[in-house]
């Protein structure tokens, strides 16, 4: 049958209070999140225009704009990462780190997946001209890059939603298994679509902001064609999470659903479908963006806000149980140490269970000098019978060399001075000047008694 | 004991943790904290000359620097981290409740640092109409850069002060630990150095239609070398000094200098060869600049990264047996943990194990959790440092007798006191001895948790509710 893993909690007090942590958590997360989604959204779609800018070369510009706004995001993305991530470290340390070891193989991989998604994007921007005439090459450079930005959220995803489910943890084998469990899908999928949404809203602000000398910049193209593009993209992939949004909840497993967490989602629907009513009408004008383009951009900014609170509000609900188990396990567990910190100090510990046969000299002998010394062969020092040879009859010149040696020999490495607790010296030279060789007590005669 | 015991069995968990963190380190501090005052001298330098080619040089030299900084250095950086969360867990957690915040300031050093960079770069041609505007960016950009490692060594410094980071006033005592100064005046100077033989081999290439500006340029990289050099050095003996002093305060048994001590000479015959290879190429660059070959630029680099990778393993020597100094041993269990543990066993206490209790068909089995559990933070069983390899050091090839092996465990950290005490029980030192002395017979990769998941067997009942010790 299946045991619930109650790991011990950290005996360390935590750096805030857990409620401002979670605020922290989820503000900084929805930060990086933004330039995360910028980053992804701006690779998908320079790579959508390129391909478009084959047939109609006007929108190759437009394309190339974007893949530099790409690069820029992705270096603020990665550096606003790190933030939640020490939050999180702090915050679910027990539950993320096992997830974390759980899905190792892969959790590493998004050192040299990202890198390398970098890289190409790098290439794939700085190299617009060059292969201006090798279309498909520079084309596919975008798209690995692309590609590579797109399999890392799957890794994130798989880590935050099997760290909610301790249950879960047994069955896991790897990283793919991990992507199995429910709920990943479908939230990737919704988190795609928040990246293309939110970077056709971005760069539909960004294109058709006043200062900007679009016409100059893009000859043969419409400032009110792209921007109606644009916005239309970000309605129709906002409109798709109405059929997402549901699928995610749907998937998610009922352990931390709670009343609060579906009053949060509504209050992001509702808003949600405000902003979709006002981006509809924002993409049929024709004049420069209004007042309502910001109203959008509000609204949705609280329907994520709302979103990210339910998610949390999750979390917390579904972690609390093992939490629970968790501390109390803990507790007991530290007073137990407690305890047995206090028995070894009164020098009364308990060690029923050991299997001791040998003398307190031998166990010494064993367990330090056997590192260098043999009974009559050379190791890294002399054998014991040219040791007896020299110290018999004189445990005393023994203890002392045993506390300070010196060189003495040529070829052997200089012994280096032994520290031990007083008996244990005494127990040595005994050990070695009269119980090896002595006839009684041979080498094999410590036998394993298991029974203790 | 208390997370799922990721393990790489051929490369070795701090093989994986180094690799991360040398490439991490090298690219910080030659193409960073070094790299961003060289370019903005070089840009100011070529504002004052009013030539044109000498802002393109260092703009190119910036170029190779942001695309480098910005992907491997970047993801590096969080690797470290990564990596350390999945291979000592208990420990990166442990450190983060008490220095969340010394980390969360550096956060901001780094997220600052990141938008100057972006900023300095991106704005190079714009803002070619205010050059002295575009200039002192630069010159903040390579301030925030150095602050950011100064904070880190800082933490570092942490990490190794042992004992009085859990006391009040630990935090500013932590933060100026003997050792910190000298690190910081040896690791400044060294990336200034670092960036400057790096930013040498970069302007052949970026040279190679221009003779004269080759000339220029290998000449006044060759200044900008030389000039740190000497502190480079100066830097590197005061931190070699204090290392002994540290050492003996931090590892009470005298037996660690052993193997110290060749480390310890290895550094200063490095840091011998490192400014004699520096000073021949930039003596070379500055009397005959148009001859100098441009590998002759790339050996110098190499010896400044080499002598910062020695001085990092003296320092994660320094630290052993522990990972946080006097609080949590390098196998990730606490000091306080140990007497119990020591009485009741890690089988027991364990989270994940598949092995409770010890019985005379399980001997190997539960002897491969405790090593599992208590060694392979280190050690693999058959590859990086594997444990095979370090007892035939010791018992050589032939037979080894499990008694021996068995007393080694229980007292190798008397005989060897970079390594942690064994924290189980005697019967679970036998059967580690079980496991070891047949690992020697049938070599065996031990699976991380990654590969085949956890086990979780039934509880025991709480400590204290059954008498221990059986028979």
């Amino acid at each position: 049958m299946d045991t619930l893993p109650i790991p011990h909690d950290f005996f360390l007090p935590m750096p805030a209070s857990t409620l401002e942590l979670q605020v922290f958590a989820i503000f900084l997360f929805l930060i990086h999140i933004l330039f995360v989604n910028l980053m992804l959204g701006g690779a998908l779609l320079s790579l959508f225009f390129e391909i478009r800018g084959l047939r109609r070369p006007a929108l190759d510009g437009l394309a190339q704009e974007i893949a530099a706004t790409v690069t820029v995001n992705k270096s603020i993305a990665v550096v606003l990462g790190v933030g939640p991530l020490l939050v999180v470290n702090a915050l679910y340390a027990l539950w993320f780190y096992s997830a974390n070891a759980l899905t190792g193989t892969a959790w590493i991989s998004i050192v040299p997946l990202v890198t390398s998604a970098f890289l190409l994007l790098y290439a794939h921007k700085y190299s617009w001209h060059a292969l201006a005439d090798r279309k498909g090459l520079h084309l596919m450079l975008g798209g690995a890059g692309a590609l590579l930005l797109l399999a890392v959220p799957l890794i994130f995803l798989a880590n935050i939603n099997l760290m909610l489910f301790p249950g879960r943890w047994l069955e896991v084998h790897g990283f793919l298994s991990a992507l199995a469990l429910p709920n990943v899908f479908p939230r990737f999928l919704h988190f795609v679509l928040a990246s293309v949404a939110v970077t056709s809203l971005f760069l539909a602000g960004w294109f058709c902001r006043q200062r900007f000398p679009f016409e100059e910049r893009f000859p043969g193209l419409e400032r009110c064609e792209i921007r109606r593009e644009l916005l239309t993209t970000a309605f129709g992939a906002t409109l798709l999470q109405l059929v997402i949004g549901p699928l995610v909840l749907v998937t998610l497993p009922p352990d931390g659903l709670s009343w609060w967490m579906i009053l949060n989602l509504a209050g992001g629907v509702t808003l949600g479908i405000t902003a979709l009513v006002l981006l509809w009408r924002e993409a049929q004008s024709t004049a420069p963006l209004s007042i309502r383009y910001w109203s959008v951009v509000g609204a949705l900014a609280g329907t994520v806000v709302l979103m990210a609170f339910a998610r949390h509000l999750y979390r917390e609900e579904a972690i609390s149980p093992h939490r629970a188990m968790v501390a109390a396990h803990t507790a007991a567990f530290r007073s137990a140490a407690l305890g047995a910190e206090m028995r070894l100090a009164a020098g009364t510990p308990r060690l029923g269970d050991a299997e001791q046969v040998a003398s307190p000299g031998e166990r010494t002998y064993r367990a330090v000098c056997m590192s260098c010394h043999a009974l009559d062969e050379r190791r890294v020092g002399p054998p014991l019978t040219e040791i007896v040879e020299i110290y018999a009859g004189n445990p005393a010149g023994l203890i002392a060399w045993v506390r300070a040696p010196g060189k003495k020999r040529a070829g052997y490495p200089e012994m280096p001075p032994i520290s031990m607790q007083e008996p244990q010296y005494q127990a040595i030279a005994t050990y070695i000047l009269e119980e090896v060789f002595a006839p009684e007590i041979s080498e094999d005669a410590p036998t394993d008694s298991a029974a203790g | 004991m208390d997370f799922p015991v990721f393990h790489l069995d051929f490369l070795g968990n701090r093989m994986l943790i180094a690799m991360i963190a040398v490439l991490h380190v090298m690219i910080n501090h030659s193409l960073a904290v070094g790299a961003m005052p060289l370019v903005a001298a070089l840009e100011w330098w070529g504002h004052r000359k009013g030539d044109e080619r000498w802002d393109r040089l260092a703009y190119r030299i910036l170029t190779v620097s942001f695309v480098i900084t910005t992907t491997v250095g970047a993801l590096t950086g969080v690797g470290i981290w990564l990596s350390t969360s999945l291979v000592n867990p208990y420990a990166i957690g442990s450190l983060i409740r008490v220095f969340f915040w010394a980390w969360f300031i550096e956060w901001l050093v780094f997220v600052t640092e990141v938008v100057c960079i972006m900023a300095y770069y991106l704005s190079w041609k714009k803002m070619n109409d205010r050059k002295r505007a575009h200039i002192a960016l630069g010159a903040g950009l390579a301030f925030a850069s150095w602050v950011t490692m100064a904070i880190i060594t800082a933490i570092l410094g942490f990490m190794m002060d042992p004992g009085s980071w859990m006391s009040k006033e630990s935090f500013m005592s932590g933060v100026f630990n003997p050792i910190y100064l000298p690190q910081l005046a040896f690791r400044t100077p060294v990336a200034m150095v670092a960036a400057g033989c790096f930013a040498l081999f970069l302007t052949f290439f970026f040279t190679r239609a221009d003779r004269d500006l080759r000339a220029g340029a290998v000449r006044w990289l060759s200044v900008w070398t030389l000039a740190w050099l000497p502190l480079a050095a100066a830097g590197a003996l005061w931190y070699w000094k204090v290392i002994p002093a540290w050492m003996t305060a931090n590892v009470p048994v005298a037996l660690g200098t052993q193997k110290f001590a060749s480390w310890y000479t290895d550094l200063v015959v490095t840091l011998a060869v490192m400014v004699v290879l520096v000073l021949l190429v930039g003596l070379a660059g500055l009397a005959v600049p148009r001859s100098v070959p441009r590998v002759a630029m790339l050996v110098p680099f190499a010896a400044t990264m080499l002598l910062l990778g020695s001085f990092e393993r003296v320092r994660e020597f320094i630290r052993k047996p522990y990972v946080i100094g006097e609080f949590m041993y390098a196998n990730g269990i606490r000091v306080d943990d140990y007497p119990l543990l020591k009485e009741e066993g890690v089988l027991r206490h364990a989270t994940y194990t598949s092995v409770r209790e010890i019985s005379d068909s399980n001997r190997v089995t539960a002897g491969r959790e405790v090593f599992r559990l208590t060694c392979t933070r280190c050690h693999t069983a058959t590859g990086v440092n594997s444990v095979n390899d370090r007892l035939r050091e010791l018992y050589g090839s032939g037979e080894w007798d499990r008694e021996t092996v068995k007393y080694y465990v229980l007292g190798m950290h008397t005989a060897r006191p970079y390594m942690p005490p064994f924290p189980g029980t005697d019967r679970e030192a036998g059967v580690l001895a079980d496991y070891l002395v047949d690992l020697r017979e049938h070599r065996r990769p031990i699976p991380g948790a990654q590969e085949v998941g956890v086990v979780v067997p039934e509880a025991l009942p709480e400590s204290g509710t059954e008498s221990v010790g059986g028979a």
